[in-house]
């Protein structure tokens, strides 16, 4: 059996399940599922797989790791399903599972790899606390830009410019929008960490976007 | 409280997060510094966009679900009962 775990729990059977109760519509396809009815394996394959696919490339931005990482996500979720108690949706649950199937391959691709600290994309500050320079309010300007492919393209690479812890728990919190909760445990560290790791991100995205922007605004 | 402190706490203003004293805080130092209330729109906007930018169907270039894989997923035989 595959060893999907989350630090300290087992994925698929003791996974939590926070999120809004399943519907009945959940319940007759899991009453399926249990059954081991095939076509109803194949109706929740064909739906749920381009959907987690798109987690997948998100986190781990390589397509092949991504499809490896969906297969053994409903490899587990099999396995796993008549511990699925049907406390939230079936979706939601197969979500958190590739979600932490992708994150046991991010640890194990960056095992032992240096990651660079984002302190020169922090806000800075004068001695007496005030910021260090003018602030440009760009905001209205990027809601307009983001109609533009482009500038979505944009704004992706910038997060993918973040180094790689940061970038994670960004794209956990505001992208896959679990609560802060969830983070942190996805992530094994204290609810805290997991929101100082966000605060973080975001503040270096926004210095990011703020090259960007501010330099669109005055030419 | 000073902008760098507005710089720490904006997380969790924008979530709702800042006990009441604190808030109060907050949004008088915002009353009073232009600085800042252009951080924090830019700081909101900065969620937004890293929203936006992965809501799009371009975010994802190879929207398209591969057959293959469907069928690799479930070529994988989920376990009979008692197995």
């Amino acid at each position: 059996m595959i060893a999907v775990t989350m630090p300290g729990r087992p994925i698929g059977g003791a996974f939590p399940e926070t999120a809004q109760a399943g519907s009945s519509a959940d319940l007759a396809l899991l009453t399926s599922l249990r059954a081991r009815d095939p076509q109803a394996y194949e109706r929740l394959v064909r739906e749920q797989t381009g959907r987690l696919l798109s987690v997948a490339r998100r986190l781990l931005r390589n397509d092949d790791d991504a499809r490896d990482a969906v297969q053994e996500a409903f490899l587990s979720a099999f396995r796993a399903i008549d511990r699925f108690e049907g406390a939230s949706r079936l979706s939601t649950w197969l979500h958190r599972i590739v979600v932490n199937v992708c994150l046991m391959r991010l640890r194990s691709r960056n095992r032992g790899a240096a990651e660079e600290g984002l302190d020169d994309l922090l806000p800075s500050f004068s001695s007496n606390g005030h910021h260090a320079t003018a602030i440009t309010d760009w905001s209205q300007d990027a809601h307009a830009a983001l109609e533009q492919q482009e500038t979505r393209a944009l704004v992706r690479r910038a997060i993918d410019a973040l180094p790689e812890s940061y970038r994670t728990a960004l794209i956990l919190r505001d992208i896959e929008e679990l609560d802060t909760a969830e983070v942190a445990t996805m992530l094994g560290i204290t609810p805290n960490a997991a929101k100082v790791r966000v605060h973080r991100a975001r503040q270096a995205l926004r210095t990011l976007l703020d090259r960007e922007f501010r330099g669109a605004r005055s030419s | 409280m000073t902008c760098r402190e507005v710089a720490d706490f904006v997380g969790d203003y924008v979530s709702g997060d800042l006990p009441d004293a604190t808030r109060r805080r907050f949004d008088w130092h915002l009353v009073t510094c232009r600085n800042c209330r252009r951080y924090l729109a830019t700081y909101r906007a900065t969620i937004a966009a890293g929203r936006t930018a992965f809501a799009r169907p371009d975010a994802d270039a190879d929207g398209m679900v591969p057959e293959e894989l469907i069928r690799a997923i479930l070529a994988a035989q989920p376990p009979s009962p008692g197995a």
